[in-house]
Order: C-alpha cells, then sequence, then structure tokens
C-alpha cells in the first residue's frame, strides 16, 4: 500500500507522516514546499518531491503529477482551508472520493474507514471511501509524529510552469498573533437567555473577575441580541478551558459542540430540565440573579 | 446584466435534531428543515451586489419536496429565481455525484459570471462541493472569502485562511465561497415573502438533467456507513441548596477540591 502526504504547515505534514510511515511501511512519498520542510521529512526514508512555489495551482497540478507516477492507494492532505480546498479539486479533476477533517482511519478491504465530525461537530460519521486513490484531509494533532527517523530517503525537485489565474492575491495580511480570545482560554464564564438585560450581564462581570475568566455567551446573546461580541457554539467559538461556568444557558446541539473539550462544566440554570445538565459536570440548580452575586462573594472571601 | 448564481441547500435544524437513546443515532429524518445559514450568507453576498445594479440572482439546490420551503425563504430574501433538482432516486449521494449533479443544473441554468456558495454546510462538513463544482466546470475559485465586493468596476475578495488574510483580485467567471464573517444575512419582510411564491420556480428531476440515477449510484466513492452521537462523559452531580449561599458554598468547595480554581 503507497500513501501520498502534504501540508503546507510542517508540524502537520510531520503527524500525517506519522500515519503514513504506519499504514504503508516506507512505502511514502510526500510533496514539500520549502529546502527546509523537505529535508526536515526525507530523514525518514520517503520520496520527497519538493516544488517552490505554493500557489493553489502548483500544488494541484504536483499532485496530479505525482499521483499519476506514484499511483497512491491513499493521499492524505492536512485539514487547513488551502489543503481541504486542494483535496477537493484534485478529487473533482479523479473523480475520487474524498472524505474530510477526518481524525481517524484504517485500511479496509479494497478502501478507507474514516471517523469524522458532522452535524455542527456532534456526531461521529463512520465512513467508506471507494476507489484509488482515496483521498483523505485530516485536522492538526489526529497523529502522532513518527518516534524516528529511518533511511534517508531521496528528495527530487519539481519544476512546474508557473499559472497565470485571473485570480491574483494582491495583498497578503499576516493574522495579529496572541490575540487568542476564548479558545485559548484557561477559564470561562459564559451567558445565556436566562440575562433578561444587557445591563444585568455585569453579574458575569464581576464573576469574571473573580475567576480570572474570559466572558463568552450561548449564541442568541450574540448573533441575535448583539449584546457580546463572540459566542461560544458550533458557528462561533469552540472552547476547551479547565473551568466553563454556564450561566442561564439552556444547552443546544449549537452550544454543545462548542464547549465539549471543556475540562469541568459547571452550569447555573434555575431550570431543572434543561439540557445543559446533561453536558454538566455539576449543576447548580438556581436563579442566576441570586447565584451569581452568592457565588462572586464566595470566591472573593475565599481569596482574602 | 450580471448573473450570479447561488448554491443553497436545506438541513435538518440542529437544535431539533434529537438522539435515539438506545442506538445513539441522531434522529434526522424527523427534524425540521432550514436553509444552511452559510448558504444564506452565500446569498446575501449575492444580494448586496446586485444592489449596484444590472444583476440577477438565482438559486440552485439539490433536494426533495421539503426543499421547497426552505428555497422560499431565499426568494423572499431576494433571488429572483430558483432551480430545485428533486428526484428520490438522486437522495443520499456523495459530494463527488452531488457536484457532477450541480455542475449539469449550472449548465441547463445558463451562463453564470459569479457563482457563490457557503464553505460548508453545517450536516455533512465536507467543505468540498464548492470547490469541485468550480473545478468541473473550469472556473477559477476564491474559497473561504470574508468580504467580496464589487468596487470600480473589479471583485475584490478577501480570503480568511489561518494564518493570513489574503486580499484577491477577480474577473469573473469565477466561484466563491464564503465563511461566516462575510455578513449578516437579511430577515425577509412579510410582503417580500408573499411575493417569493410568485418568482420563476423550476425543478428538474435526473431525467431533465440528462443524469442516469443508477450510474451516479454505481460509481459513487465515499458511503457513509454509521452516525454515532458520543456520550457525554459528564459527572452529572447536582447542587441544590434551600439556601443559596449554601449551594454556592457547597459549589465553591467542590470546585477547590478538584483544583480547577486557582
Amino acid at each position: 500500500m503507497k500513501t501520498l502526504i502534504y501540508s503546507e504547515n510542517v508540524e502537520l505534514s510531520l503527524q500525517l507522516l506519522g500515519k503514513a510511515l504506519q499504514l504503508s511501511g516506507a512505502d511514502v512519498s510526500a510533496l514539500t514546499f520549502s529546502a527546509s520542510q523537505a529535508k526536515e521529512l526525507v530523514e525518514y526514508g520517503v520520496t520527497v518531491y519538493n516544488v517552490k512555489d505554493s500557489t493553489t495551482d502548483t500544488i494541484k497540478a504536483a499532485l496530479l503529477q505525482i499521483i499519476s507516477s506514484e499511483t497512491p492507494d491513499l493521499v492524505l492532505v492536512g485539514s487547513t482551508r488551502r489543503g481541504r480546498e486542494i483535496a477537493s479539486r484534485v478529487a473533482a479533476i479523479l473523480n475520487a472520493g474524498y472524505s474530510a477533517d477526518c481524525y481517524d482511519i484504517q485500511p479496509t478491504n479494497g478502501g478507507f474507514t474514516t471517523k469524522r465530525l458532522t452535524y455542527g461537530g456532534s456526531v461521529i460519521a463512520m465512513g467508506i471511501i471507494k476507489g484509488k486513490p482515496a483521498i483523505v484531509s485530516a485536522p492538526p494533532r489526529s497523529f502522532q509524529k513518527p518516534e524516528t527517523q529511518g533511511q534517508r530517503g531521496r528528495i527530487v525537485e519539481l519544476d512546474l510552469p508557473t499559472s497565470s489565474s485571473k485570480i491574483k492575491v494582491v495583498e497578503t495580511r499576516l493574522k495579529r498573533v496572541g490575540d487568542a480570545g476564548l479558545e485559548n482560554a484557561k477559564v470561562i464564564v459564559s451567558a445565556g437567555r436566562g440575562f433578561k438585560k444587557r445591563e444585568d450581564l455585569r453579574l458575569l462581570e464581576e464573576l469574571a473577575v473573580e475567576l480570572s475568566a474570559k466572558m463568552g455567551c450561548s449564541r442568541p446573546i450574540s448573533a441575535d441580541l448583539g449584546w457580546m461580541d463572540q459566542w461560544v457554539g458550533i458557528s462561533g467559538k469552540k472552547v476547551a478551558p479547565r473551568l466553563y461556568v454556564a450561566c442561564g444557558i439552556s444547552g443546544t446541539i449549537q452550544h454543545a459542540a462548542g464547549i465539549r473539550d471543556s475540562q469541568t462544566i459547571v452550569s447555573i440554570n434555575s431550570d431543572e430540565s434543561a439540557g445543559i445538565h446533561e453536558l454538566s459536570d455539576y449543576s447548580l440548580i438556581g436563579d442566576i440573579y441570586t447565584v451569581l452575586p452568592a457565588l462572586t462573594k464566595a470566591l472573593r472571601e475565599r481569596a482574602k | 446584466m450580471t448573473r450570479i448564481a447561488v448554491l443553497v441547500k436545506d438541513i435538518p435544524d440542529l437544535n431539533e435534531v434529537k438522539v435515539d437513546v438506545t442506538t445513539r443515532r441522531p434522529m434526522v429524518e424527523g427534524a425540521k428543515r432550514r436553509l444552511n445559514d452559510l448558504d444564506k450568507r452565500a446569498l446575501e453576498a449575492a444580494l448586496r451586489i446586485k444592489e449596484s445594479g444590472g444583476v440577477e440572482v438565482i438559486t440552485i439546490s439539490l433536494g426533495d419536496n421539503r426543499t421547497k420551503s426552505s428555497i422560499l425563504e431565499a426568494l423572499a430574501m431576494g433571488a429572483d429565481a430558483a432551480y430545485l433538482v428533486s428526484d428520490p432516486s438522486l437522495k443520499g449521494l456523495d459530494a463527488n455525484k452531488t457536484s457532477q449533479i450541480l455542475k449539469a443544473a449550472l449548465r441547463k441554468a445558463g451562463d453564470f459570471d459569479i457563482i457563490i456558495a457557503g464553505e460548508l454546510s453545517l450536516d455533512g462538513m465536507g467543505a468540498q462541493v464548492g470547490p469541485r463544482v468550480a473545478e468541473l466546470l473550469g472556473l477559477p475559485q476564491i474559497t473561504y472569502a470574508k468580504e467580496l465586493k464589487f468596487e470600480a468596476g473589479k471583485f475584490k475578495a478577501t480570503r480568511n485562511l489561518e494564518d493570513v488574510d489574503e486580499v484577491i483580485e477577480a474577473e469573473p467567471p469565477f466561484l466563491v465561497t464564503v465563511v461566516r464573517e462575510i455578513n449578516e444575512p437579511r430577515i425577509p419582510s412579510l410582503m417580500n415573502i408573499m411575493k417569493a411564491k410568485k418568482k420563476p420556480f423550476t425543478e428538474w428531476n435526473a431525467e431533465a438533467l440528462g443524469l442516469k440515477a443508477d450510474d451516479l449510484k454505481a460509481s459513487s466513492t465515499v458511503e457513509v456507513v454509521d452516525l454515532q452521537v458520543p456520550e457525554v462523559k459528564r459527572k452529572h452531580i447536582v447542587i441544590k441548596a434551600e439556601k443559596v449561599d449554601e449551594a454556592v458554598s457547597k459549589l465553591v468547595s467542590i470546585l477547590t477540591e478538584i483544583g480547577v480554581l486557582e
């Protein structure tokens, strides 16, 4: 069995390589975009095809060329936005099956079984890809980097003509780093429809100060009422704090998928049958208007 | 006249999908259906270009008879006409075949300067139909756009990638997929909802598009074999007390004990 891997993200390409080596032994080839990435991957005994530019059209042409010469059974692509676009396009050209964002992949009878999240991240879909090549994209941290380097492989420089696309990149702006916000917060306190007025969010603010927490909310508070900028949920931010405190949040699928990776979830809600309790480690049944000030006070006293 | 086609899909309302407690499977069939939120944003992007004048906006969908009511919402938002491929024999096909059907529908609906789609639909989450359709039609594409503008005779888009924002200039024809940040879709007025029912609505089956459902099914490349809702492993400890202060101090001492407080 042969596998071809590619990601423009070096760390992710090493993770894909780890999986590929496990599936295919040494029968692995890789597409890379810089001399340094090629040098890193070649130490694992694989054939590395290096191209000098990483425009979409070049990557596409390179993949098609390698697929035609190497005839891999599996093409494993890093699931970044660029990677997902290219995987789809190559799949369309080859009339091939492609499964996106898979965190698990196993060979089965003449194909591959994959696992991926669907329905906003709340449902695991198990699928089978038939035909050759099977194309799979995998998100970061799905697989582990290979542990030991192997015999040195070889590097092949691919020289592809530059394309003349009607789509021109006129500017590339680096994103601000360090502005991590909710995604990297250690503690989050979050507001739901239990808050009746915008001014009442100060109860959440006071609690946030005591817990050194970032503030979040459910979708309606942000998208419908515009009280806060970012919400937690499928269509908003996915969070993974040490402690998530859901205040007056009912707990829809939308919200559930956003908080699933939290270490400990506490909910405060007066409705004993609210769905949020199903998602919680600790449910305090009570009215946020009395519970939040009491909790803030208790934490303040604890700190003394 | 600039013609814009928007790919819109109806999906189960995620707030309505319940879980079968014994099989842990989502009960998707019973849920109410609504337009995929990102597709509404794709339509909104088209409608904002339409405001500059001389633009026709149509929608293209693959679905069944339940899809009609969702598409009425698209017409009420301001699409001029809708085309729906509705054929029970075309149900449950993979993204590969879906893209081929949409390509055939787009060809039959005429020539388009711009095709807009959502980056993905929240049910399947494959993010592959837009890019596949562009490739099948031989069109250049701009994926993951968080901005799309028509200014001084030029289309400008900003792609929202993980590490960078990419500003793009493009000449039609091209295909764009949009992300959530691009806009807030409008809510149609009651009058526009009434008017929507009178707008041109065309339905095609497989045959009308020259497609053979059996061939499409036989050459399907991805098959979903199971759907499972993972069980939430939480402690489910309920804290109730007569007095709020008691409940709160119980909670604080538990949180201290398990070490989540600093």
